[in-house]
């Protein structure tokens, strides 16, 4: 039975599908030939996804690795580190009286910055929204590739070259870059300021750098692709929202990392050439330099105008995924598709008039502070709306709890907690008390670091198959849903707690701070539950790479009975996508219990009398 | 890049949108110099310092550049060979010496005791002016390319060098008028 619709699909795109000629100009999949170019730099979005999605695996473990370690600098000071001297070398030092070994604290600083560093842009923005971006956009338009395949390859090589040069940083001699991922200066505009400020500073720089190149050269395909080739019938408001929100995400990306790479610029005029852009009176060991006349705080400006965006950069795709996937396992349209899409382009908007809401506390004046807070607060509307629209989708389907809608609930879950704590430090007058504690802390890795895993892990799990023509293992991903979720909240609702009470964020150890050492039992729980969750991670990791090979094996073209074009294609993937013709859209992809019927592809015409769209 | 899917629907070419795209980025980043500036110099301890005429000279040049790809490109189009590929020509070698003029600029700067290390308000002008310039070195590569091509490449008007060519000739207006808008904001501002 299943086979006979299967077929009835392909006589529809192929006696009904739209000729776009492409097997005439295209010589098969000569460009393809030979394993260096079909895997290795190959031009095909869906090669280069895969290749976004295992580079940005590879880092995710490695960031994490490294906040497993001052994890447990910070929950347990007085135990020895000395088992970690094989991988960290120099970086433990062991007292020879007692051999008891402890985490260097420049190497404290450096790893924090690492993982802050690593997690934001190789992982949740090219790890998220490269991978899925380049998945869904072709596939869900319709389009035969990206608009520019060839750029979309340098997009991924750029990646991978910056990752190098950031891996490479942290082998050096004085250690990687250690004055935090928002890399303010003077840390990072005078090489002797501390020890990663030298050459790990520069590395981290280029690094970076690479990274802003390939960012552009992706976005720019991902814009062009998205308003230049979508297949006939496809139009604006027939696209799915993951598609809305790559879109939004690609403008923000577009426009706000070249205001970094600025900022950039400016960083190695100060560091190589002696400009003072962000440099004035300062002291160094005692001694004033030279160096006057400029300002740090215009560093934080250029860094927050895209550092604010970014985290909608990271946010705005996993919000795609969760609404898609929430769709398709609740069997029910997405509720308000209009008011999500307005919702996409509203958080977008206001994400360029709120980045100094990172600056209350820099010496900005406080009556250019309530400005921002307005619109600060302001972004809250939009987010709601989306909240609850997502629930309302979930409220009476025919809900099926697989593991993508688990993450996907889970997602909302999590974007709610840490959306309401982004309210409170959105006030200046409360930011007072709360910048650069750990409630900042807590803030921001609930609502971006976890929730943006959390729609990454639905994404993967949903279009597992699509990438891999197999599934991942349910049960395990089940086991890590709960794991996760469980060790998420343990680890950053206490700190909530122990940031109200104003314990800074960023220190090595708050031993010799008598105000905070009844807080020692709840970081020892903080970090217990953090190596917990490392592992069950590794659950997820073995999941992928086993499922690859061995997972159970994808039979018909739509597992998931869902509506929209990636799953029209061939389950064995092919150049261009759908081997002959393209399919044409002739509704919206949220038609799921639509007359009686259970769901209906986006290119099955309408029916005679039955009203399309929404 | 020969693997774009043309789609015939589309009203304008995906790698020139591409391309304008690219602009956009491009001048976000100017306006972030250009904003920085704005700041820095209300934050007061600011130099002020006359513009050099070599500056006046080379904006003139690059407006000439402009004018002469423009002519270029519609001789292309009309089949005018002869006049496609001077006025191609006339454009690299006026592109050239907009650089070179620049220089000539940067050095009359410093010579009046403007130094790049000194008042922040000089370091800006030299950075923004600096960056500028580089992307203008990447425009005259781009036309270095379509110079290759002129001469070897048989003379025929096919709808792909018509796309091609106007890339080149899209990127070489916009880094002209992003110069005059650097230009003219750095007379106003000072
Ligand atoms: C209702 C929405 C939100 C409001 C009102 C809000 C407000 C704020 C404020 C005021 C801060 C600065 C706190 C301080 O440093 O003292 C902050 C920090 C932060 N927020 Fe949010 N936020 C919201 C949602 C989000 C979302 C959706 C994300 C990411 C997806 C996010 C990511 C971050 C990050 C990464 C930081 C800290 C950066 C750092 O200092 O290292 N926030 N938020
Ligand atoms: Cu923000």
């Amino acid at each position: 039975m299943a086979n006979v619709i299967i077929q009835e699909e392909d006589v529809l795109i192929k006696e009904q599908g739209y000729d776009d000629h492409f097997h005439e100009h295209h010589h098969g999949d000569k460009y393809q030939a030979g394993f260096i170019f079909h895997y290795i730099f190959s031009m095909d979005h869906k090669i280069i996804a895969r290749q976004f999605l295992i580079t940005g695996i590879i880092w995710a473990i490695i960031g994490a690795a490294m906040s497993v370690i001052f994890r447990m600098q910070l929950g347990f000071p007085e135990e020895s580190l000395a088992w970690i001297k094989p991988f960290l070398g120099k970086w433990i030092v062991v007292d020879p009286a007692t051999g008891i070994g402890k985490l260097a604290p420049e190497f404290y600083y450096a790893l924090v910055t690492m993982h802050g560093t690593i997690i934001v842009f190789f992982v949740l923005t090219a790890g998220l929204s490269g991978t899925f971006s380049n998945l869904l956009i072709p596939f869900q338009l319709g389009s035969r590739d990206m608009a520019s395949p060839f750029l979309n390859m340098l997009s991924y090589w750029f990646f991978f070259l910056a990752g190098v040069v950031m891996f490479y940083s942290l082998f050096l001699s004085t250690g990687p870059f250690s004055g935090g991922w928002v890399a303010y200066p003077p840390l990072s505009a005078l090489p002797q300021a501390s020890s990663g400020s030298g050459s790990g500073m520069t590395l981290w720089l280029v690094s970076l750098t690479l990274f802003v190149v390939s960012v552009l050269l992706g976005g720019i395909n991902y814009i062009t692709t998205i308003l230049n080739l979508r297949t006939k019938g496809m139009t604006l408001w027939r696209m799915p929202l993951t598609i809305w929100a790559f879109f939004v995400t690609a403008i923000l990306a577009l426009l706000s990392f070249p205001v970094l790479a600025s900022g950039f610029f400016m960083l190695i005029f100060d560091r190589s050439l002696g400009t003072s852009f962000f440099l004035s009176d300062i002291f160094i060991a005692g001694q004033a330099l030279d160096r006057v006349g400029g300002s740090p705080i215009l560093y934080q400006h250029l860094f927050w105008f895209l550092g604010h965006p970014e985290v909608y950069i990271i946010i705005l795709p996993a919000m795609g995924l969760v609404s898609e996937v929430l769709s398709v396992h609740s069997r029910k349209p997405i509720f308000g598709y209009r008011a999500m899409v307005y919702s996409i382009m509203a958080i977008g908007f206001l994400s360029f008039i709120v980045w100094a809401h990172h600056m209350f506390m820099s010496g900005v004046n406080p009556f250019i502070s309530n400005f921002f807070v307005v619109f600060t607060l302001i972004i809250a509307v939009p987010s709601a709306v989306k909240v609850f629209n997502w629930i309302t989708t979930l409220y009476g389907g025919n809900i099926r709890l697989n593991t993508p809608l688990l993450f996907s609930i889970g997602f909302v879950s999590m974007f709610i907690s840490g959306g309401l704590t982004g309210i409170f430090l959105g006030n200046s007058a409360i930011d007072i008390q709360m910048h650069d504690t750990y409630f900042v802390v807590a803030h921001f890795h609930i609502v971006m670091g976890v929730a943006a895993f959390f729609g990454m892990f639905a994404g993967i799990y949903h279009w597992y198959p699509r990438m891999y023509g197999r599934f991942m293992n349910e049960t395990l991903g089940k086991i890590h849903f709960w794991g996760t979720i469980i060790c998420a909240y343990a680890i950053f609702w206490p700190m909530h707690y122990i940031g109200m009470a104003g314990v800074p964020r960023r220190y090595y150890s708050f031993d010799t701070f008598e105000a905070f050492k009844h807080f020692n039992d709840l970081n020892k729980f903080i970090t217990i539950f953090a190596i917990i969750a490392f592992f069950v991670q590794l659950l997820f990791v073995i999941n992928f790479f086993y499922s690859i090979w061995y997972g159970r094996k994808m039979k018909t073209k739509n597992p998931w009975k869902a509506n929209t074009l990636e799953w029209t294609a061939p389950i064995e993937p092919v150049h261009g996508n759908w081997p002959g013709n393209l399919p044409v859209v002739h509704r919206w992809p949220y038609d799921y219990n639509k007359d009686e019927r259970e769901f209906v592809q986006q290119h099955i015409p309408l029916k005679e009398g039955e009203i399309g769209d929404h | 890049m020969e693997n774009i899917v043309l789609n015939k629907r589309n009203k304008i070419h995906p790698h020139k949108f591409a391309l304008w795209a690219a602009m956009a980025s491009i001048t976000m980043m100017f306006g972030a110099f250009t904003s920085a500036f704005i700041v820095k110099q209300a934050a007061g301890n600011w130099l002020e310092f006359s513009m050099p005429v070599e500056f006046f000279i080379s904006t003139a040049i690059i407006l000439a550049s402009s004018a002469c790809i423009h002519l270029s490109f519609k001789n292309f189009k009309k089949g005018n060979e002869r006049h496609y590929k001077y006025f191609l020509l006339g454009s690299l070698v006026l592109g050239l010496s907009f650089v070179v003029f620049q220089y000539f600029g940067w050095t009359a700067l410093y010579a009046k005791g403007v130094d790049l290390k000194g008042n922040v308000s000089g370091s800006f002008f030299y950075l923004i002016s600096g960056i500028h310039a580089l992307h203008v070195l990447g425009g005259i590569a781009a036309m270095i390319v379509a110079i290759i091509h002129a001469y070897s490449l048989k003379f025929i008007i096919t709808e792909q060098r018509i796309n091609r060519f106007d890339l080149v000739v899209n990127y070489w207006h916009f880094v002209d008028f992003l110069w005059i808008y650097l230009f003219i904001f750095l007379i106003i501002s000072k």
